[in-house]
């Protein structure tokens, strides 16, 4: 048996059948399957470990919080963050960005002020600032993007400026696959001192993340596009940023003394963890950093490459194919169109043969306008995805121009 | 004049001929094709149905106490959904059309189009005739 059809083992969900046919799980961009070891970490913490953390004296609430803050450490070394109180576990990549939003830009936002973002941003990493924007009288600009769906560099350097007060760029897009050239992107506002968020949604489960090396203000991601449990997420921020700026909630676990009088904040990363936090989940999300580390980056890069140029090729061949975003670097995901079949035809049709994949809008709109669609279908890959699968959706997509073609 | 359960059931039996999902679809398909078109002038903003991932346009007329619908939609089998639900309830009076149980949707097995998630709009759909139904009544 070799490697892949090994790990396969690990997902049950991976054994079902899905309209009588094998399941065939080409909807990763939108969230993973999840490995036996987190599932079985979930359930082991309600079965064995279930306390509320950092306040009781007693053996379970040591014992939760000392797992909760192991976790965060290894959250931290999976992005080589330079210290653990970085990590600020939040619901996912919408509340992180909504976080930074809201108190970034109460702290340093002004009036004519600028907040640039990308127009292959998902739209969690576009409302947020809007509203910012709206609230602070501040304006927001968008790198504009080419043909290809690469970001046009030359324009984002013409857009930053001294009235720009942060960069908000994704990574990796989920509707077109591209890698954007971060570090560059990064190096460029910081020679005129602004800061950058990153969007990592759909980098960080097809390749390693350094966020000292990109030298990123804040880096957001989400567990449950990563093998993790849905529901628990990651804003990164450098801590000079955590120190400055303001909690984001209020109530429990953020503060050191409350009086009515007045109210003294917690130290880092407590400071923006109000409330009970979902412990589950945190230690689920550390259990699929395991699996990724152990799976071994090396692995799961080569693997999904393989796949891209496999279905990349396949995909080439066929009769009225139109490609959505043709990067050069690209991570996990392939969207196009097919003569005039409406993806959503198509994206029926692929269900009733066992086969998951995306259609519609992707949460990008501003993508589609561009390209002037209505949507596109969209495979995306993860790392237990096979080349017969491939085959499997190629046959598929045969089907589908046989009854609309 | 042929009621709706009636309809309702020549439907189901239509249906009870296809032992394969893809003829059933095909059936669909093709029965969106051959419906009358909705006029040109009718494919604006004012007449789609929201919530859909495929845009679907739908007009309803008041002939002689009986709603008549035209639709369109830019996908195929949501069309095809569309004239099956026209086939059933358009020549119809609005206190019929209102009233409707639809429950032929599920007998032939396309209850899983009436989930929210599927934002294919049938649900949509049904809920538009029966306002277009229900204003007609009042008048
Ligand atoms: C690029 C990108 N950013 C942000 C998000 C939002 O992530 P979540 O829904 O987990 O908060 C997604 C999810 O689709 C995404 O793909």
């Amino acid at each position: 048996m070799n490697k892949i059809e090994q790990l396969r083992k690990q997902f049950p969900i991976l054994s079902r059948e899905v309209n009588n046919r094998p399941l065939v799980y080409f909807d990763n961009a939108a969230t993973t399957q999840k490995p036996e070891a987190v599932i079985e970490r979930l359930r082991n913490y309600y079965e064995s470990e279930n306390s509320n953390i950092h306040r009781g004296a007693h053996f379970l609430s040591q014992m939760a919080t000392d797992a909760y803050e192991q976790a965060r450490k290894t959250t931290a070394s999976f992005i080589n963050a330079l210290h653990p109180h970085e990590v600020v576990f939040t619901r996912g990549t919408t509340e992180s960005i909504n976080l930074v939003a809201h108190s970034f830009c109460k702290k340093f936002l002004k009036p004519g002020d600028e907040i640039l973002i990308s127009a292959m941003e998902h739209h969690s990493n576009i409302v947020p600032w809007q509203i910012a924007c709206q609230e602070h009288q501040a304006n927001l600009k968008v790198i504009p993007i080419d043909r290809k769906g690469e970001l046009i560099i030359s324009e984002y350097h013409k857009l930053l400026n001294e009235k720009t007060r942060l960069v908000a760029v994704t990574h990796v897009s989920n509707a077109l696959g591209t890698i954007n050239p971060v570090k560059e992107i990064i190096e460029a506002a910081h020679r005129k001192d602004i800061p950058v968020l990153v969007d990592g949604a759909q980098a960080t489960p097809h390749m390693p993340v350094d966020v000292q090396a990109l030298d990123c203000d804040f880096y957001c991601f989400s567990g449950h596009k990563m093998y993790g449990p849905m529901g628990i997420g990651v804003l990164y921020g450098k801590e000079k940023w955590l120190e400055q700026i303001p909690p984001y909630q209020s109530g429990g676990e953020m503060i050191k003394d409350v009086s009515f009088g007045k109210t003294t904040y917690n130290d880092l990363p407590f400071k923006f963890e109000a409330g009970t936090p979902n412990v589950a989940g945190v230690l689920g999300l550390e259990a699929a950093i395991n699996f990724i580390s152990e799976t071994g980056h090396d692995t799961i890069s080569s693997h999904e490459t393989d796949l891209l140029q496999y279905a990349l090729e396949g995909l080439k061949n066929f009769d009225g194919i139109r490609f959505i975003g043709t990067p050069e670097h690209r991570a996990g995901v392939i969207s196009f169109l097919l003569g005039d079949i409406h993806p959503y035809d198509a994206g029926t049709i692929l269900d009733k043969l066992g086969i998951a994949v995306r259609t519609g809008h992707h949460c990008v709109q501003p993508v589609l306008d561009y390209y002037n669609i209505p949507g596109t279908i969209r495979i995306s890959f993860a790392v237990y995805n096979t080349r017969q699968e491939v085959d499997t959706f190629i046959k598929g997509l045969a089907t589908v121009r046989e009854m609309f073609g | 004049m042929t009621t709706i359960k009636e309809k309702e059931q020549k439907i189901i039996s239509d249906f009870e001929m296809f032992d394969d999902w893809m003829d059933k679809y095909n059936y669909i398909i093709e029965l969106g094709k051959s419906i009358p078109p909705i006029k040109e002038e009718y494919k604006t903003e004012k007449y789609l149905i929201k919530g859909c991932q495929a845009r679907v346009w739908l007009h309803a007329d008041y002939q002689d106490g009986k709603v008549i619908y035209t639709a369109d939609s830019d996908a195929l089998i949501t069309k095809g959904i569309a004239a099956l639900l026209i086939e059933v309830l358009s020549g119809q009076p609005p206190k019929e059309i209102v009233d409707a149980g639809l429950s032929f949707i599920d007998e032939i097995g396309l209850k899983e189009h009436l989930s929210q998630t599927r934002s294919n709009g049938l649900v949509n759909m049904i809920k538009q005739m029966k306002l277009y139904a229900l204003a007609f009544q009042k008048m």
